[in-house]
Protein backbone atom coordinates (compact mmCIF):
# COMPACT_ATOMS: atom_id res chain seq x y z
CA UNK A 1 0.00 0.00 0.00
CA UNK A 2 1.06 3.72 -0.25
CA UNK A 3 0.56 6.08 2.31
CA UNK A 4 0.42 10.12 2.43
CA UNK A 5 0.06 12.62 4.76
CA UNK A 6 -1.59 15.48 3.29
CA UNK A 7 -3.71 19.11 4.35
CA UNK A 8 -7.49 19.05 3.18
CA UNK A 9 -9.51 21.96 4.34
CA UNK A 10 -7.10 23.03 7.03
CA UNK A 11 -6.79 19.55 8.76
CA UNK A 12 -4.25 16.82 8.65
CA UNK A 13 -5.12 13.59 7.29
CA UNK A 14 -3.57 9.98 6.37
CA UNK A 15 -4.19 8.92 3.34
CA UNK A 16 -3.12 5.86 1.38
CA UNK A 17 -3.72 5.44 -2.60
CA UNK A 18 -7.09 4.37 -4.39
CA UNK A 19 -7.64 4.10 -8.12
CA UNK A 20 -5.31 7.18 -8.70
CA UNK A 21 -7.00 9.05 -5.77
CA UNK A 22 -6.32 9.88 -1.93
CA UNK A 23 -8.26 7.74 0.36
CA UNK A 24 -8.70 9.93 3.36
CA UNK A 25 -8.43 8.08 7.13
CA UNK A 26 -12.25 9.95 7.58
CA UNK A 27 -13.45 7.83 4.56
CA UNK A 28 -13.24 10.50 2.07
CA UNK A 29 -11.98 10.36 -1.30
CA UNK A 30 -10.22 13.02 -2.79
CA UNK A 31 -8.14 14.00 -6.36
CA UNK A 32 -4.23 14.36 -6.05
CA UNK A 33 -4.77 17.98 -7.16
CA UNK A 34 -7.38 18.68 -4.12
CA UNK A 35 -4.48 18.59 -1.16
CA UNK A 36 -1.44 19.76 -0.10
CA UNK A 37 1.25 16.85 0.19
CA UNK A 38 3.01 16.81 3.75
CA UNK A 39 5.95 14.65 4.67
CA UNK A 40 4.68 10.89 4.36
CA UNK A 41 5.96 9.84 7.61
CA UNK A 42 3.80 10.15 11.13
CA UNK A 43 4.97 12.20 13.85
CA UNK A 44 7.88 10.57 16.12
CA UNK A 45 7.77 11.17 20.09
CA UNK A 46 11.25 12.37 19.82
CA UNK A 47 12.91 14.25 16.88
CA UNK A 48 13.21 11.94 13.85
CA UNK A 49 16.68 10.98 13.29
CA UNK A 50 17.77 11.57 9.60
CA UNK A 51 20.95 9.74 8.55
CA UNK A 52 21.77 10.42 5.00
CA UNK A 53 24.74 9.29 2.92
CA UNK A 54 27.49 10.92 0.68
CA UNK A 55 29.17 9.74 -1.99
CA UNK A 56 27.37 6.01 -2.05
CA UNK A 57 27.49 5.58 -5.95
CA UNK A 58 30.50 5.01 -6.99
CA UNK A 59 29.83 7.29 -9.87
CA UNK A 60 28.34 10.18 -8.04
CA UNK A 61 31.71 10.14 -6.33
CA UNK A 62 33.59 10.05 -9.27
CA UNK A 63 31.76 12.79 -10.38
CA UNK A 64 32.89 14.66 -7.53
CA UNK A 65 36.14 13.83 -7.43
CA UNK A 66 36.06 11.59 -4.49
CA UNK A 67 37.77 7.84 -4.56
CA UNK A 68 34.48 5.44 -2.64
CA UNK A 69 34.61 5.74 0.68
CA UNK A 70 35.61 2.54 2.43
CA UNK A 71 33.07 3.03 5.24
CA UNK A 72 29.99 4.88 4.78
CA UNK A 73 30.26 8.89 4.61
CA UNK A 74 27.06 9.53 6.65
CA UNK A 75 25.82 12.96 7.88
CA UNK A 76 22.47 13.78 10.11
CA UNK A 77 20.07 16.66 8.76
CA UNK A 78 17.23 18.32 10.87
CA UNK A 79 13.43 16.63 10.04
CA UNK A 80 12.45 20.14 9.54
CA UNK A 81 14.01 20.57 6.35
CA UNK A 82 11.64 18.21 4.73
CA UNK A 83 8.60 19.16 2.75
CA UNK A 84 6.72 17.07 0.79
CA UNK A 85 5.42 16.63 -2.74
CA UNK A 86 4.32 19.74 -4.98
CA UNK A 87 6.11 22.10 -2.84
CA UNK A 88 8.42 24.93 -2.96
CA UNK A 89 12.06 24.70 -2.33
CA UNK A 90 13.85 28.14 -1.93
CA UNK A 91 17.22 29.15 -4.45
CA UNK A 92 19.28 31.39 -2.20
CA UNK A 93 20.52 34.61 -4.18
CA UNK A 94 23.96 34.70 -5.69
CA UNK A 95 24.84 31.25 -5.19
CA UNK A 96 26.46 29.94 -8.67
CA UNK A 97 25.60 25.59 -8.14
CA UNK A 98 22.23 24.21 -6.36
CA UNK A 99 21.53 20.49 -7.40
CA UNK A 100 19.27 18.07 -6.76
CA UNK A 101 19.79 14.13 -5.41
CA UNK A 102 17.48 11.75 -6.20
CA UNK A 103 17.77 9.47 -3.01
CA UNK A 104 15.76 6.30 -1.76
CA UNK A 105 14.58 7.05 1.65
CA UNK A 106 14.61 4.20 3.97
CA UNK A 107 12.19 4.32 7.27
CA UNK A 108 12.72 2.20 9.81
CA UNK A 109 9.63 0.28 11.19
CA UNK A 110 11.15 -1.06 14.63
CA UNK A 111 14.04 0.07 17.32
CA UNK A 112 17.33 -1.55 15.48
CA UNK A 113 20.38 -2.28 17.63
CA UNK A 114 22.68 -4.34 16.61
CA UNK A 115 20.66 -5.62 13.51
CA UNK A 116 23.07 -7.82 11.36
CA UNK A 117 22.52 -7.41 7.55
CA UNK A 118 20.77 -10.58 6.89
CA UNK A 119 18.34 -9.57 9.39
CA UNK A 120 18.37 -5.70 8.20
CA UNK A 121 15.01 -6.02 6.18
CA UNK A 122 12.97 -6.79 9.08
CA UNK A 123 13.49 -3.50 10.39
CA UNK A 124 12.23 -2.03 7.80
CA UNK A 125 8.68 0.20 7.64
CA UNK A 126 8.68 1.25 3.72
CA UNK A 127 10.62 3.30 1.05
CA UNK A 128 9.70 6.76 -0.37
CA UNK A 129 11.42 9.15 -2.89
CA UNK A 130 13.50 11.91 -0.90
CA UNK A 131 15.56 14.54 -3.14
CA UNK A 132 18.28 16.03 -0.71
CA UNK A 133 19.06 19.10 -2.52
CA UNK A 134 22.88 20.81 -1.96
CA UNK A 135 23.98 24.13 -2.36
CA UNK A 136 27.56 23.33 -3.05
CA UNK A 137 28.93 27.12 -2.97
CA UNK A 138 28.28 26.87 0.96
CA UNK A 139 30.45 23.66 1.32
CA UNK A 140 33.37 23.98 3.96
CA UNK A 141 35.54 21.10 4.93
CA UNK A 142 34.84 21.46 8.37
CA UNK A 143 32.18 18.22 9.51
CA UNK A 144 31.50 17.78 5.55
CA UNK A 145 28.99 18.24 4.09
CA UNK A 146 28.01 21.24 6.70
CA UNK A 147 24.59 22.29 7.79
CA UNK A 148 24.86 25.17 5.90
CA UNK A 149 24.62 23.64 2.68
CA UNK A 150 22.77 20.26 3.81
CA UNK A 151 20.20 21.53 6.18
CA UNK A 152 18.13 24.54 4.54
CA UNK A 153 14.26 24.89 5.22
CA UNK A 154 12.87 23.35 2.42
CA UNK A 155 15.71 21.76 0.97
CA UNK A 156 14.83 18.32 1.33
CA UNK A 157 11.32 17.22 -0.31
CA UNK A 158 10.10 13.52 0.48
CA UNK A 159 7.19 11.59 -0.84
CA UNK A 160 4.88 11.83 -2.26
CA UNK A 161 3.99 8.10 -0.67
CA UNK A 162 5.38 5.91 2.14
CA UNK A 163 5.24 2.49 0.20
CA UNK A 164 5.25 -0.58 2.61
CA UNK A 165 8.36 -2.45 2.80
CA UNK A 166 6.61 -5.95 2.18
CA UNK A 167 4.76 -4.56 -1.47
CA UNK A 168 8.21 -3.31 -2.52
CA UNK A 169 9.80 -6.56 -1.36
CA UNK A 170 7.15 -8.76 -2.79
CA UNK A 171 7.06 -7.08 -6.49
CA UNK A 172 10.99 -6.36 -7.05
CA UNK A 173 12.54 -9.17 -3.81
CA UNK A 174 14.65 -5.80 -2.48
CA UNK A 175 14.88 -2.39 -3.21
CA UNK A 176 18.03 -2.95 -4.66
CA UNK A 177 17.63 -3.00 -8.67
CA UNK A 178 15.57 0.09 -8.87
CA UNK A 179 15.71 2.91 -11.18
CA UNK A 180 16.23 6.28 -10.24
CA UNK A 181 15.74 9.30 -12.72
CA UNK A 182 15.48 12.87 -12.40
CA UNK A 183 14.36 15.19 -15.01
CA UNK A 184 14.41 19.25 -15.25
CA UNK A 185 11.72 20.79 -17.06
CA UNK A 186 11.00 17.53 -18.52
CA UNK A 187 14.67 16.35 -19.67
CA UNK A 188 16.66 13.65 -18.32
CA UNK A 189 19.52 14.56 -16.61
CA UNK A 190 20.11 11.87 -13.82
CA UNK A 191 20.04 7.95 -14.40
CA UNK A 192 21.18 5.08 -11.91
CA UNK A 193 19.75 2.06 -10.29
CA UNK A 194 19.81 1.48 -6.26
CA UNK A 195 22.03 -1.79 -7.37
CA UNK A 196 25.23 0.68 -7.42
CA UNK A 197 25.07 1.61 -4.40
CA UNK A 198 28.75 1.31 -2.38
CA UNK A 199 26.70 0.56 0.69
CA UNK A 200 23.42 -1.02 0.11
CA UNK A 201 20.24 -0.72 2.90
CA UNK A 202 21.23 -3.74 4.95
CA UNK A 203 24.62 -2.65 4.91
CA UNK A 204 23.25 0.63 6.23
CA UNK A 205 21.21 -0.80 8.80
CA UNK A 206 23.79 -2.72 10.25
CA UNK A 207 26.38 0.02 10.29
CA UNK A 208 24.41 2.32 11.92
CA UNK A 209 22.63 0.33 14.22
CA UNK A 210 26.02 -1.05 15.38
CA UNK A 211 26.76 2.14 17.01
CA UNK A 212 22.83 3.75 17.36
CA UNK A 213 19.45 2.73 17.86
CA UNK A 214 17.37 3.57 15.27
CA UNK A 215 14.14 4.10 15.87
CA UNK A 216 10.43 3.62 14.67
CA UNK A 217 10.08 6.65 12.20
CA UNK A 218 13.68 6.73 11.03
CA UNK A 219 14.91 7.72 8.10
CA UNK A 220 18.05 6.71 6.16
CA UNK A 221 18.68 8.57 2.59
CA UNK A 222 20.99 6.42 0.74
CA UNK A 223 22.46 8.84 -1.41
CA UNK A 224 22.57 9.57 -4.92
CA UNK A 225 23.70 8.58 -8.73
CA UNK A 226 25.85 10.49 -11.22
CA UNK A 227 24.13 13.29 -12.98
CA UNK A 228 23.19 16.73 -10.31
CA UNK A 229 22.87 20.03 -12.56
CA UNK A 230 22.35 23.21 -11.51
CA UNK A 231 18.38 24.24 -11.04
CA UNK A 232 16.95 28.10 -11.53
CA UNK A 233 14.04 29.70 -9.91
CA UNK A 234 11.40 28.37 -12.06
CA UNK A 235 12.57 24.85 -12.61
CA UNK A 236 10.50 21.70 -12.04
CA UNK A 237 12.29 19.25 -10.81
CA UNK A 238 10.87 15.46 -10.68
CA UNK A 239 12.82 12.90 -8.93
CA UNK A 240 11.83 9.35 -9.83
CA UNK A 241 12.29 6.12 -8.29
CA UNK A 242 11.10 2.87 -9.93
CA UNK A 243 7.87 1.34 -7.66
CA UNK A 244 8.42 4.31 -4.94
CA UNK A 245 6.61 6.88 -6.56
CA UNK A 246 7.49 10.04 -8.57
CA UNK A 247 8.24 13.89 -6.23
CA UNK A 248 7.61 16.94 -7.90
CA UNK A 249 9.27 19.51 -7.02
CA UNK A 250 9.42 23.54 -7.71
CA UNK A 251 12.40 25.76 -6.95
CA UNK A 252 11.77 29.57 -6.19
CA UNK A 253 14.06 32.65 -5.48
CA UNK A 254 14.35 33.49 -2.03
CA UNK A 255 12.69 36.60 -1.01
CA UNK A 256 14.90 39.70 -0.57
CA UNK A 257 14.61 39.27 3.04
CA UNK A 258 15.78 35.49 3.19
CA UNK A 259 19.18 37.03 1.40
CA UNK A 260 22.19 34.19 2.53
CA UNK A 261 25.18 35.41 0.77
CA UNK A 262 27.18 36.94 3.42
CA UNK B 1 15.76 4.64 27.37
CA UNK B 2 15.28 6.33 30.54
CA UNK B 3 11.86 6.90 31.79
CA UNK B 4 12.36 10.38 33.52
CA UNK B 5 10.63 13.11 31.53
CA UNK B 6 13.53 15.65 29.75
CA UNK B 7 13.14 19.11 29.25
CA UNK B 8 13.99 19.32 25.65
CA UNK B 9 11.35 17.79 22.97
CA UNK B 10 13.18 19.01 19.58
CA UNK B 11 16.50 18.66 17.49
CA UNK B 12 19.66 19.29 19.44
CA UNK B 13 22.14 21.52 17.54
CA UNK B 14 25.51 21.59 18.85
CA UNK B 15 28.70 23.91 16.96
CA UNK B 16 32.25 23.24 17.03
CA UNK B 17 35.06 25.92 16.68
CA UNK B 18 32.42 28.18 19.25
CA UNK B 19 35.21 28.64 22.58
CA UNK B 20 38.05 30.94 20.93
CA UNK B 21 40.68 28.77 22.78
CA UNK B 22 39.56 25.80 20.92
CA UNK B 23 40.05 28.12 17.52
CA UNK B 24 43.14 28.65 18.72
CA UNK B 25 44.18 25.91 19.18
CA UNK B 26 43.11 24.35 16.14
CA UNK B 27 44.13 27.79 13.87
CA UNK B 28 47.25 26.12 12.92
CA UNK B 29 45.79 23.63 11.00
CA UNK B 30 43.32 25.72 9.37
CA UNK B 31 44.90 26.01 6.10
CA UNK B 32 46.29 22.35 5.75
CA UNK B 33 44.40 19.82 4.08
CA UNK B 34 42.00 18.53 4.17
CA UNK B 35 40.75 22.00 5.90
CA UNK B 36 42.25 23.96 3.47
CA UNK B 37 40.52 27.01 5.06
CA UNK B 38 38.90 28.34 8.41
CA UNK B 39 35.45 27.61 8.83
CA UNK B 40 33.09 30.97 7.78
CA UNK B 41 29.34 29.59 8.82
CA UNK B 42 28.98 27.81 12.34
CA UNK B 43 30.11 24.13 12.34
CA UNK B 44 27.10 22.72 13.61
CA UNK B 45 26.28 19.06 14.45
CA UNK B 46 23.15 17.47 15.71
CA UNK B 47 22.71 14.64 18.92
CA UNK B 48 20.11 12.48 17.80
CA UNK B 49 17.56 11.59 20.31
CA UNK B 50 18.83 8.23 20.83
CA UNK B 51 22.26 9.91 22.19
CA UNK B 52 19.72 11.71 25.30
CA UNK B 53 20.12 10.51 28.93
CA UNK B 54 18.52 11.73 31.85
CA UNK B 55 20.32 13.55 34.72
CA UNK B 56 21.90 11.05 37.43
CA UNK B 57 21.92 8.25 34.87
CA UNK B 58 24.51 5.50 33.64
CA UNK B 59 25.97 6.17 30.46
CA UNK B 60 27.68 2.61 28.62
CA UNK B 61 31.10 3.13 26.64
CA UNK B 62 30.56 1.24 23.71
CA UNK B 63 33.12 -2.23 24.42
CA UNK B 64 36.47 -1.22 23.16
CA UNK B 65 36.41 2.25 24.15
CA UNK B 66 38.43 3.15 27.05
CA UNK B 67 37.86 7.05 27.33
CA UNK B 68 35.38 9.58 26.13
CA UNK B 69 35.63 13.43 25.65
CA UNK B 70 32.96 15.42 28.19
CA UNK B 71 31.28 18.21 26.44
CA UNK B 72 29.64 20.51 29.32
CA UNK B 73 27.69 23.27 27.89
CA UNK B 74 24.45 24.98 27.92
CA UNK B 75 22.49 25.33 25.59
CA UNK B 76 19.40 27.40 24.54
CA UNK B 77 15.62 25.65 24.15
CA UNK B 78 13.54 27.62 21.63
CA UNK B 79 10.05 28.68 21.78
CA UNK B 80 7.81 29.94 19.22
CA UNK B 81 8.53 32.25 16.90
CA UNK B 82 12.30 32.66 17.34
CA UNK B 83 12.27 32.86 20.94
CA UNK B 84 13.94 31.39 23.53
CA UNK B 85 12.45 30.04 26.26
CA UNK B 86 15.05 29.02 28.56
CA UNK B 87 18.67 27.38 28.88
CA UNK B 88 19.57 23.51 29.80
CA UNK B 89 23.23 22.46 30.99
CA UNK B 90 24.33 19.46 28.39
CA UNK B 91 27.26 17.61 28.08
CA UNK B 92 27.66 16.26 24.67
CA UNK B 93 29.65 13.48 25.22
CA UNK B 94 31.86 12.14 21.59
CA UNK B 95 34.49 9.87 21.05
CA UNK B 96 38.28 11.64 20.73
CA UNK B 97 38.11 13.43 18.01
CA UNK B 98 40.63 15.97 16.92
CA UNK B 99 41.55 18.42 14.49
CA UNK B 100 45.01 16.90 13.68
CA UNK B 101 44.22 13.50 13.07
CA UNK B 102 41.22 14.75 10.56
CA UNK B 103 38.63 14.39 12.86
CA UNK B 104 37.10 17.32 11.97
CA UNK B 105 36.69 17.16 8.32
CA UNK B 106 33.55 14.48 8.12
CA UNK B 107 30.15 14.60 10.32
CA UNK B 108 31.40 13.38 13.76
CA UNK B 109 28.21 10.73 13.48
CA UNK B 110 30.14 7.51 15.12
CA UNK B 111 31.65 9.98 17.92
CA UNK B 112 28.99 11.50 18.70
CA UNK B 113 25.65 9.76 18.19
CA UNK B 114 26.09 6.94 20.32
CA UNK B 115 23.20 5.63 22.59
CA UNK B 116 23.12 7.82 25.55
CA UNK B 117 26.12 10.11 24.51
CA UNK B 118 23.95 13.50 25.34
CA UNK B 119 23.89 14.16 29.23
CA UNK B 120 20.31 16.84 29.25
CA UNK B 121 20.06 18.64 32.63
CA UNK B 122 17.15 18.49 34.35
CA UNK B 123 15.88 22.02 35.17
CA UNK B 124 14.77 24.49 32.12
CA UNK B 125 16.09 27.57 33.11
CA UNK B 126 13.85 30.33 32.02
CA UNK B 127 15.31 32.46 29.32
CA UNK B 128 13.60 35.45 31.10
CA UNK B 129 15.94 34.91 34.31
CA UNK B 130 19.15 34.68 32.16
CA UNK B 131 19.39 37.69 30.08
CA UNK B 132 22.98 36.99 29.43
CA UNK B 133 24.06 33.06 29.16
CA UNK B 134 27.34 33.88 27.99
CA UNK B 135 28.39 36.16 31.24
CA UNK B 136 28.40 32.41 33.32
CA UNK B 137 30.99 29.80 33.65
CA UNK B 138 30.27 26.00 33.73
CA UNK B 139 32.29 23.84 36.11
CA UNK B 140 33.31 20.18 35.44
CA UNK B 141 34.13 17.53 38.08
CA UNK B 142 35.28 14.11 37.68
CA UNK B 143 34.87 12.57 40.66
CA UNK B 144 34.59 15.36 42.61
CA UNK B 145 37.75 16.77 41.50
CA UNK B 146 37.37 20.24 39.78
CA UNK B 147 38.77 18.95 36.14
CA UNK B 148 37.41 22.13 33.39
CA UNK B 149 36.03 25.80 34.01
CA UNK B 150 33.79 26.36 31.06
CA UNK B 151 34.02 30.12 30.05
CA UNK B 152 31.07 31.28 28.16
CA UNK B 153 32.11 34.85 27.93
CA UNK B 154 35.14 33.54 25.51
CA UNK B 155 32.58 32.35 22.63
CA UNK B 156 33.30 33.59 19.33
CA UNK B 157 29.88 33.84 18.48
CA UNK B 158 27.98 35.05 22.52
CA UNK B 159 24.17 34.52 22.42
CA UNK B 160 22.33 36.03 20.07
CA UNK B 161 25.25 36.24 17.90
CA UNK B 162 25.29 32.66 17.34
CA UNK B 163 21.40 32.41 16.94
CA UNK B 164 21.31 34.89 14.06
CA UNK B 165 24.09 32.97 12.61
CA UNK B 166 22.49 29.89 12.29
CA UNK B 167 19.24 31.81 11.55
CA UNK B 168 20.60 32.78 8.53
CA UNK B 169 20.59 29.33 6.85
CA UNK B 170 18.48 27.27 8.61
CA UNK B 171 15.28 27.94 11.38
CA UNK B 172 15.27 26.69 14.28
CA UNK B 173 11.80 24.81 15.34
CA UNK B 174 10.21 25.81 18.72
CA UNK B 175 11.67 23.02 20.78
CA UNK B 176 14.60 22.70 19.12
CA UNK B 177 17.96 23.13 21.21
CA UNK B 178 21.35 25.30 20.38
CA UNK B 179 24.46 24.68 22.16
CA UNK B 180 26.28 27.98 23.20
CA UNK B 181 29.98 25.99 22.59
CA UNK B 182 31.85 23.48 24.09
CA UNK B 183 35.16 24.50 26.10
CA UNK B 184 38.54 22.86 25.63
CA UNK B 185 41.16 23.08 28.17
CA UNK B 186 44.22 25.91 28.78
CA UNK B 187 46.92 23.72 30.63
CA UNK B 188 48.38 20.56 30.41
CA UNK B 189 49.00 17.42 28.08
CA UNK B 190 45.51 18.44 26.78
CA UNK B 191 45.55 21.80 26.60
CA UNK B 192 43.36 22.86 23.42
CA UNK B 193 41.42 19.07 24.06
CA UNK B 194 38.47 18.33 26.01
CA UNK B 195 38.88 16.41 29.64
CA UNK B 196 38.62 13.21 29.34
CA UNK B 197 36.50 10.54 31.41
CA UNK B 198 36.54 6.71 31.74
CA UNK B 199 34.30 3.80 33.58
CA UNK B 200 33.60 4.28 36.93
CA UNK B 201 33.79 8.16 36.75
CA UNK B 202 31.39 10.00 37.95
CA UNK B 203 31.44 13.47 35.94
CA UNK B 204 29.47 16.48 37.21
CA UNK B 205 28.63 19.49 35.52
CA UNK B 206 27.03 22.46 36.93
CA UNK B 207 27.08 26.55 36.76
CA UNK B 208 28.04 28.32 39.84
CA UNK B 209 25.87 31.50 38.96
CA UNK B 210 22.34 29.81 38.14
CA UNK B 211 22.41 27.04 41.03
CA UNK B 212 19.06 26.83 39.55
CA UNK B 213 20.17 24.38 36.85
CA UNK B 214 21.01 22.29 39.25
CA UNK B 215 24.10 19.56 38.75
CA UNK B 216 23.81 17.70 35.99
CA UNK B 217 25.49 13.98 36.86
CA UNK B 218 26.69 10.85 35.40
CA UNK B 219 28.16 7.53 35.90
CA UNK B 220 30.35 5.99 33.04
CA UNK B 221 29.99 2.35 32.78
CA UNK B 222 32.14 0.07 30.43
CA UNK B 223 29.03 -2.00 28.41
CA UNK B 224 28.76 -5.36 29.19
CA UNK B 225 30.51 -7.60 27.02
Amino acid sequence: MKHARVLYRQQVFDATERDGQLQLANGERVGFDAVQWLPPLAPTPRPRTVLALGLNYADHAKELAFKPPSEPLAFIKGEASFIGHQQRTVRPHGVGFMHYECELAVVIGRPARRVRRDDAYDFVRGYCVANDYAIRDYLENWYRPNLRVKNRDTCTPIGPWLVDAADVHAQYGSPEALDLQTTVNGRVTQRGNTRDMIFDVPTLIEYFSSFMTLNPGDVILTGTPDGVVDCQPGDEVITTIEGIGELVNHIVAAAPSDDDTR
Amino acid sequence: MNASPLPIHGTVYGVLLNSAAEWQATEPLMHEPPYKAPPQAPVLYIKTANTWSANDTAIALPRGVGEVEVGATLAAVMGTQGHVRGFVLLNDWSLPHSVDAQGFYRPPVKSKCIDGFLGVGANLWPAADLPEPNAHTLTVRINGALSQTVDLAQMRRPWPALLAAVSEFMTLQAGDVLMLGLDVLREGPRAGRRPLARAGDVVEVSCPGVPGLGVLRHTLVQEAA
